[in-house]
Formats: structure tokens, sequence, C-alpha cells
């Protein structure tokens, strides 16, 4: 599984992937937080976060399948794959070796937005005058959210040996996840019965459960069974390819 | 050590690619896999190598099944697929460190990737990327990564496709050498290939063996009759060689040559000599016809 990871980390930071992806994810964001005129936090007064968290998982929706499209789609295209099945790993290390590598790449693009924490830090008045639990708590959601959506986009990819069709099948799927379940929850057959129910099953609400600065069981039990789901359904497609 | 397949079925849809074949491969034999494009080659080696599973029977590597256990099975293959799949934007050193992970090779892993490097006369192109590579060159890099890890099973698609003239007699050679303390199981459809490498030949046509022997036997089993070629230097008339004994037919060809037709494996040139000096013909040119494998391969998968 090692060597699978380190050749996939490699593939990232050899070519231009993981810088890419870790300066557009900084760009954006920094666009959103000081200077495009609705969301800056200089105009707001309040010094806080929101905005990073609230545009993030946005940025995510694209930016990981774009990160994740390749992984097994590639192989499937120029055969590689055959290299690697006909070898003593089983399937399951092969996916999580690519996981865990496109989870790293994730962390990375996360990690510099510490910046943007320490600025917001020393803007507050008085200094550190923040929510610096309620930020932590966001952290890990997004860490996490970002980890479901690794999670979904291998799973596209698994799929098909077409990069964009891997991309646009993420793309669609982590939307679903993140967004897909509140608005399901809305419809009059939800309302006023079940609607917490479906709205807890989307990522949404555990989330943003996370960044009140609680991290609590029932979401990290939510996140990781997702994961698992997703990781279980792209071992199944692959073993299906060879029937 | 032995690779042993039993009753091995494979069938795609409506399709058998494979039909219910056998076989025993022992230690030390280099065993040449024959047959058109679409014959099964490439399905049995699949099989094989555990990237498909078959639909009924059964193959054992090593005494380790496919199906059940195929991480040891994978330990003691190596393989090269057909149209050998690389990753282009690697570096072959680095792809080969990353196939030596796959074996965990440990602290062996730079001495053996510089012998297969020496072996497959890589050199100077290991330095660059695969996808810079000629198609040589890229085929030499899959025979690095298949034998990387010493297997004692060696599973060769059409290894020496795509190489020139010189790659392809030293590929030859070195499957040949492979060949006395391993297992080496190779495609091709080149029958001139299978004849100078393969101890033994299994010949597959839609899915099932139509022949099984070694090379040397194979040449002999089409050999029901000897075609003997004369050029005279006269013209000449067909009644007059009815007085050569043991002769079945004789016909002229298109270039006003001779070819005689004895029964088995008899040969009258000597015959055919005396009659020339009995009747004043001088002969410019006389040949007996080897049957060549492209003679068995035809005769077997054209029925």
């Amino acid at each position: 599984m090692f060597a699978i990871f380190r050749k996939e980390v490699r593939q990232f930071f050899g070519s231009l992937i993981g810088y890419i992806s870790i300066i557009v994810f900084l760009l954006v964001l920094g666009l959103f937080i000081w200077i495009f005129p609705d969301t800056n936090v200089l105009d707001f007064g309040y010094a806080s976060l929101d905005s990073l968290f609230s545009i993030a998982p946005y940025i995510f929706i694209f930016l990981i399948p774009a990160i994740t499209m390749r992984s097994f789609a590639d192989e499937i295209n120029t055969g590689t794959i055959e290299l690697l099945s006909t070898r003593p790993v089983t399937e399951l290390q092969i996916i999580l070796g690519k996981y865990f590598a496109s989870l790293l790449l994730v962390l990375v693009t996360i990690l510099p937005t510490f910046i943007y924490f320490y600025t917001v830090y020393r803007l507050a008045s008085p200094i550190g005058n923040v929510d610096v639990g309620g930020i932590l708590g966001s952290y890990f959601g997004l860490f996490f959210l970002g980890a479901v959506f690794v999670a979904i986009g291998i799973f596209s990819s698994s799929v098909t040996s077409n990069q964009i069709i891997a991309f646009i099948l993420g793309v669609f799927l982590c939307f679903i996840i993140y967004m897909g379940f509140d608005y399901i929850s809305q419809f009059g057959v939800f309302i006023g019965k079940n609607d917490y129910l479906v709205e807890s099953l989307g990522l949404n609400s555990h989330y943003n459960s996370m960044s009140k600065g609680v991290i609590d069981s029932r979401d990290v039990i939510y996140f990781l069974s997702v994961i698992s789901l997703f990781i279980l359904l792209t071992r199944t497609a692959l073993s299906s390819r060879r029937w | 050590m032995s690779v042993k397949v039993s009753n091995l079925s494979k069938v795609y849809g409506t399709q058998r690619a494979v039909d219910d074949i056998s076989f025993e491969v022992n230690k030390g034999e280099v065993l040449g896999f024959l047959g058109p494009n679409g014959a099964g080659k490439s399905t049995t080696m699949k099989i094989l190598t555990c990237f498909i599973p078959q639909t009924t029977g059964s193959a054992i590597v090593c005494g380790f099944d496919t199906t059940s256990e195929p991480l040891e099975v994978t330990k003691k293959i190596g393989y090269l697929p057909e149209n050998n799949p690389l990753y282009t934007d690697m570096y072959v050193r680095e792809y080969l460190e990353f196939a030596a992970g796959l074996h965990k090779l440990g602290a062996i892993t730079a001495s053996r990737i510089n012998k297969m490097i020496e072996i497959t006369g890589l050199g100077v192109e290991s330095k660059k990327k695969i996808g810079q590579l000629s198609k040589g060159y890229r085929q030499r890099v899959g025979l690095a990564q298949a034998m990387l890890h010493d297997p004692e099973v060696l599973i060769l698609d059409e290894p020496t496709s795509g190489l020139d003239p010189n790659q392809i007699v030293e590929i030859r050679s070195l499957i040949k050498q492979l060949g006395k303390d391993k297992i080496v199981i190779f495609s091709s459809h080149i029958m001139q290939e299978v004849q100078a490498v393969a101890d033994r030949v299994i010949i597959i046509n839609k899915g099932k063996i139509v022949a099984d022997d070694s090379t040397a036997n194979l040449q002999n089993m089409v050999g029901n009759e000897t075609v003997i070629t004369v050029e005279f230097k006269e013209q000449v008339n067909r009644n007059i060689f009815s007085s050569i004994p043991s002769l079945k037919s004789v016909e002229q060809t298109k270039d006003g040559k001779w070819s005689f037709v004895s029964d088995g494996d008899k040969d009258i040139r000597e015959d055919i000599f005396k009659f020339a000096t009995q009747k004043g013909l001088t002969i410019l040119q006389i040949n007996k016809a080897e049957h060549s494998m492209e003679d068995v391969f035809k005769e077997l998968t054209n029925k």
C-alpha cells in the first residue's frame, strides 16, 4: 500500500496537479475573504472566518473530483490497472494507497489557510478575540468533508475509463451528498415528519454541527461511514470490471 | 514448481474465449503459445496471472490456486501484459522502484534494478521518462519489471512485438536463457519465433487446444508427404517422369520448376538425380522443402 501511496504523491507533486490545486484553493478563498465586497472580513467588521468555511466546500466540490478523476480512470484507460492487479497487493490496498495520497493533497491544500486564520487572529480587537474552538472545529469539519469528497471522487474514477466522466460524476455526487439532502428534506412529504432525519443524511448538517466547535462522535461516525461506503463501492466497481 | 491448468474455460456472454483447456508446464520448460488473433492466448494468460477469474476449471501456479490464493500466485509470477501498459510520466528507475515496492524487495531493490537494467540493455535510457522511450525500449522496461522480483514463472504476452530484428534476437536469447531454471510461458503469432525459442508449443484456435507437443514433433506432424523442387536446364515433357520409382505426383510450378511429391518422409532426390543423368538432363537446382511451423499452424487452425 505504501508503494502506491508514494507513487501517487509523487505524481501529484512531480506534476503541476498538486501545486495548481493548492494555489487555486488559496487564491479563490483569499478573494472571498479579503477582496470581494459581500464576503470580505474587513468590511464585515467581525473577526471571524465564517466566509472561509462557507465557501471552501463549494470549491472542494469542483477541486477534489478534479484531483481524483485520474486515479483509476487513467489506469483503466491505459491498461496499467493490469500491472497493479497482477502484483501481490489486494484491491483494498490499491484503493487505500490512492485514497490517502489524495487525502494528503487535500490536507496540504487546507493547511496554508492557517495564514488567514492567523491574520484574522491578529486583526481582532483585542488581539486574539476570535472563537478559536469554533474555527478549529470548522477545520476538522472541512477536513472530514474533504475526506468524504475524496472517497466519492475515487469511486467515480473507478467506474469509468474516461476522466471527464469521472470528474462530472464526482462533482454531481459531491453536490448531492453535500446539499442535496437538505433540499430533499424540504419536500412536503418530509416536512414536520422526517425532515430532520433526511437532512442528517447529508453532509451539510454534520459539517455545520462541527463548526460550532463541538466534535460530536455522531458526526465523526457519519463521516467515517460515508467514506467506508464509497471505498467499498470502489472495490465492487473494480472487481466487477474483471467479470 | 509447475503451472497446472485443468479444464479451464472462460465465457464472455455467449462467446467461449477459452474452451476447456488443460496443460501442465514444469520447471525448465519454455512454452510457446501460438494461435491466430482472438484465439484465447491472452485470456488464458490473464487467468493465470489472477487478473480475470475463469468461468470453470482451475489453474494452479506453484501449488497455489489463482482464484483462492491470488496473493501467493502473484508473488511467483512475472507478467508482461499484452500491449505493455506503462506509466508514461514516470522515470524508468522510478517505475522499477515502484514495482520493487509492490513486491516488497526491501534491501535488494537497488541491486536488482541495476541488474535488470543491465540484462535488458536499458543503460543510458534508464534516466529518461518512459513516455520518451521508443517502443523497443518500452518493451525492455516491461520485461525488466516482469523479471525484477526474480519470479519462478514468467508469463510474457507477445514479448517481441514492436522490436527491431536485432532486439528480437536479443530478447529471444534472453527468454531461452531464463527458461533454463524457470517456467516461461510466452505467446506469439510469429511461427519462427516459437520455433526458435520454445521447447514446447501449444497451438490454440477458437479457445481450444489443437496441438500440444514439442517443437520438433509438431514439425513432423504434417509431414505425410515430401516435396522436392527441381529446376532443369532443358524443357521437359511431363510424361517422361513416370519412370521414377515411388513418385506420387508431379507438377510444373509457375516459374518453370518441377515439384515432385512422394509419400511419407521418403527422400527421392537420389532417384531424381539418377533419372536425370539417364535422360541426359541438366539439374540446375534441387531442393527438399522443410515443413515449417507455418504449415503446421495453417493446417491446424484452418479446420
